[in-house]
């Protein structure tokens, strides 16, 4: 990569960074001026996370998570207008307005969803990462959950599955310390969530969720990895929600002091100052790029109040898929009697 | 003896602290329920008051807790298990379903659990696919589970008690969207011990001339469509409250349908298998020669919750649907 490349690749870290965040603020605006209903479960904080995953993997790799899904969706290419629609519940939402904030799916972009069902995404990532393995491709999954998501029993199942058949999955546990109200001390018997991984006999590591850096060459270096051999990993994330649960949830199980701890430690402010220090950025370009993402955010605003709501008939028109008569089987062949991809 | 005014949250919430009061052996267990005072704020006050040892913080791990309050309860304790949304007790179908009631038949009657199951349930507001199942009808096919819906304040703390004292596993489903429903309710214990019986409907608007079968959310429905059915119509519309799905009081029902010789049936979940499959089955098993038109049924499109508000209203039950079908069914 020669200087303006990688200059340029950095920037777009600050800039993805960015646009999650001013989108997620107009979302919480519109969300207060009740233009949005059903649960709004904000990034605010964590943007690092999602924006250096996806800078470290390439696009045909899988990325899956739960409801908190905005920021990885927009790290993975999908525009800030698809997403506010959903939102919306408008017809030219990521979902057709159909999923809403917990849902947003992209096919193009290989975004496997956000699920709502804590853990209940763990299991489809070790599916992903079973039908990269079966057809030997070597795709990597990403599969994001929280801190409070290695409690629940398909995280398990799950676990134990990809690391007995050897899945190219990376679980990554954003260790954003509260599941809703509960400190992640309390929900769990560890000290250390990275120490997790031990039981699935899985190459485990801590990466520093709130630099952007770090998570972009963790992930880099574990892909590249995995696709010498695949094997899954666990990652414990270390970040931090600035916002609540939710918007219903004030958060008053931790103190102003804690959280202005957290600020200090911004994944945006951090890297912008380094840039600026290192003297890839200016003031100027810093000032330039926000206002361009603020506007962005503004235009996703009109976009959704603009569209039309989807019609009466969709209500239908998503339960079952049709037959498909133009589906082509795989003839199978001797060889693949011999092959043992899964250890059985 | 006065009565109060209160909401249905806070009759539950009395309902707990009753029974916590009356007996050591019940405790309450699920996620958020003790230092977050309850991700709807049914248990509010209950650790403070209680403590650490009978008001519970679960990790989020629904099999699990709820095989806890299982094991529990075989061996003497009464646990009550609240489900953040019973949506989520999907996660512990097992444990509910499989485990609670056939444990008395398995160990030939040595065991029994005595448990709560208590939690939101049904529709609510765009909470999208998988947060509003309306997961009676799933429970009502295993024998062995009682379920009861309480659609007032009064019920809804009276049929807890009682859910609490019963040695069957019970599931007490709570309608989000009435938490914070007014109604009048008897005074706290000591003064009341306020008990509705597990298993009786009730008529919570006479009439005569049809039926409308009810529970949960659509009993105020069905009482607003009775109102305006009368007012544009003249049709003097009779609503029964379900109150328990199981057991179900068949008498109150037939009663009702022997003298309007028409039904609807109002329910919160889906068609296929619901409870309203039941009812209507039942219904024209036992008084067949009664009715005077066929069954009418108002409940959930057979679609997954879409989140967008337009097409969720379309795909809810609701009180237009009711009218309208009660129009069909009365022919005007
Ligand atoms: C099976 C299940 N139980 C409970 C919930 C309700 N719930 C939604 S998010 C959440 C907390 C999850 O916390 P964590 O996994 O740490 O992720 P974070 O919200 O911090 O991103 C809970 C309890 C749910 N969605 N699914």
């Amino acid at each position: 990569m020669d200087k303006s490349q990688k200059k340029r690749s950095e920037l777009k870290l600050l800039y993805d960074m960015l646009a999650i965040r001013r989108f997620e603020e107009k979302a919480q605006q519109q969300y207060q001026m009740q233009k949005i209903g059903g649960f709004l479960h904000l990034y605010i904080g964590q943007e690092a996370v999602a924006v250096g995953s996806v800078a470290g993997c390439r696009p045909e790799d899988y990325l899956i998570t739960a409801y908190r899904d905005h920021g990885h969706a927009l790290a993975r290419g999908m525009g800030m207008n698809e997403c506010m629609a959903e939102i919306f519940g408008k017809a030219t939402g990521c979902s057709k307005g159909l999923g809403g904030s917990m849902h947003y799916f992209d096919k193009k972009n290989n975004m496997m969803g956000g699920h709502a069902i804590v853990g209940g995404h763990i299991p489809l990532a070790a599916g992903l990462g079973f039908a990269s393995k079966y057809r030997g491709e070597d795709r990597v999954t990403l599969c994001y959950m929280g801190d409070g998501a290695i409690n629940i029993g398909s995280f398990h199942e799950a676990l134990n599955m990809a690391g007995l058949w050897k899945l190219p999955v990376i679980f990554v546990c954003e260790n954003n310390q509260f599941a809703m109200g509960t400190a992640a001390g309390r929900s769990n018997p560890l000290k250390e969530i990275v120490d997790r991984g031990a039981g699935y006999a899985m190459p485990s590591l801590v990466m520093d969720g709130m630099d952007v850096r770090a998570v972009r060459d963790t992930i880099g270096d574990v892909c590249a990895k995995i696709r010498k051999s695949p094997e899954p990993y666990w990652i414990e994330c270390r970040t931090y929600r600035y916002r609540g649960h939710s918007m219903s949830d004030p958060a008053t199980y931790r103190t102003k002091e804690e959280l202005e701890k957290h600020k200090k430690d911004d994944p945006i402010t951090n890297f912008s100052t380094t840039l600026l220090k290192e003297g890839v950025l200016t003031e100027e370009e810093y000032k330039k790029m926000d206002a361009e993402v603020k506007a962005l955010a503004a235009e996703s605003v009109a976009f959704a109040e603009s569209s039309p709501e989807p019609p009466l008939e969709d209500l239908h028109k998503y339960t079952l898929p049709p037959l498909n008569p133009d589906y082509q089987p795989v003839a199978t062949t001797p060889e693949i009697a011999k092959q043992n991809p899964f250890n059985c | 003896m006065t009565l109060r005014e209160i909401t249905y949250r806070q009759a539950l919430n009395e309902a707990l602290a009753e029974e916590l009061e009356r007996d050591q052996n019940v405790f309450l267990m699920g996620e958020e329920v003790a230092q977050y005072n309850g991700a709807y704020k049914i248990s509010q006050g209950l650790l403070e008051r209680f403590g650490p040892k009978r008001v519970i913080d679960a990790p989020i791990a629904e099999a699990g807790f709820a095989g806890i309050g299982i094991g529990a309860a075989m061996v003497g304790l009464r646990p009550i298990v609240e489900f953040m949304t019973f949506s989520f007790s999907l996660v512990a179908f097992d444990q509910v379903a499989n485990n609670a009631p056939n444990i008395m038949t398995m160990s030939g009657g040595q065991f029994h659990a005595p448990i709560v199951f208590r939690g939101p349930n049904g529709p609510a507001h765009q909470l999208g696919a998988t947060h509003m199942h309306a997961t009676e009808c799933l429970y009502a096919n295993f024998p062995g589970l009682k379920i009861v819906v309480p659609a007032t304040p009064r019920d809804a703390k009276g049929l807890l008690k009682s859910a609490v004292r019963d040695e069957a596993p019970v599931l007490v489903l709570e309608v989000e969207m009435l938490y914070a429903f007014k109604g009048m309710v008897e005074p706290p214990m000591p003064e009341f011990d306020l008990l509705v019986p597990i298993g009786k409907a009730s008529v919570a608007r006479e009439g005569s001339d049809v039926t409308i079968l009810s529970y949960g959310r659509t009993v105020p429905m069905a009482l607003h469509a009775a109102e305006q059915i009368e007012k544009e119509h003249g049709i003097h519309a009779e609503v029964i409250d379900l109150r328990s799905i199981k057991p179900l009081d068949l008498e109150t029902i037939l009663n009702s349908v022997t003298k309007t010789h028409r039904v609807v049936v109002a329910e919160q979940d889906r068609p296929f298998c619901g409870i309203g499959a039941e009812l209507t089955f039942q219904i024209q098993q036992h008084i067949f020669d009664e009715l005077d038109a066929p069954v009418a049924r108002v409940a959930q499109e057979e679609v997954a919750v879409p989140y967008n508000e337009a097409l969720e209203h379309a795909m809810l039950p609701n009180e237009e649907k009711i009218v309208a079908a009660v129009r069909a069914t009365c022919g005007v």
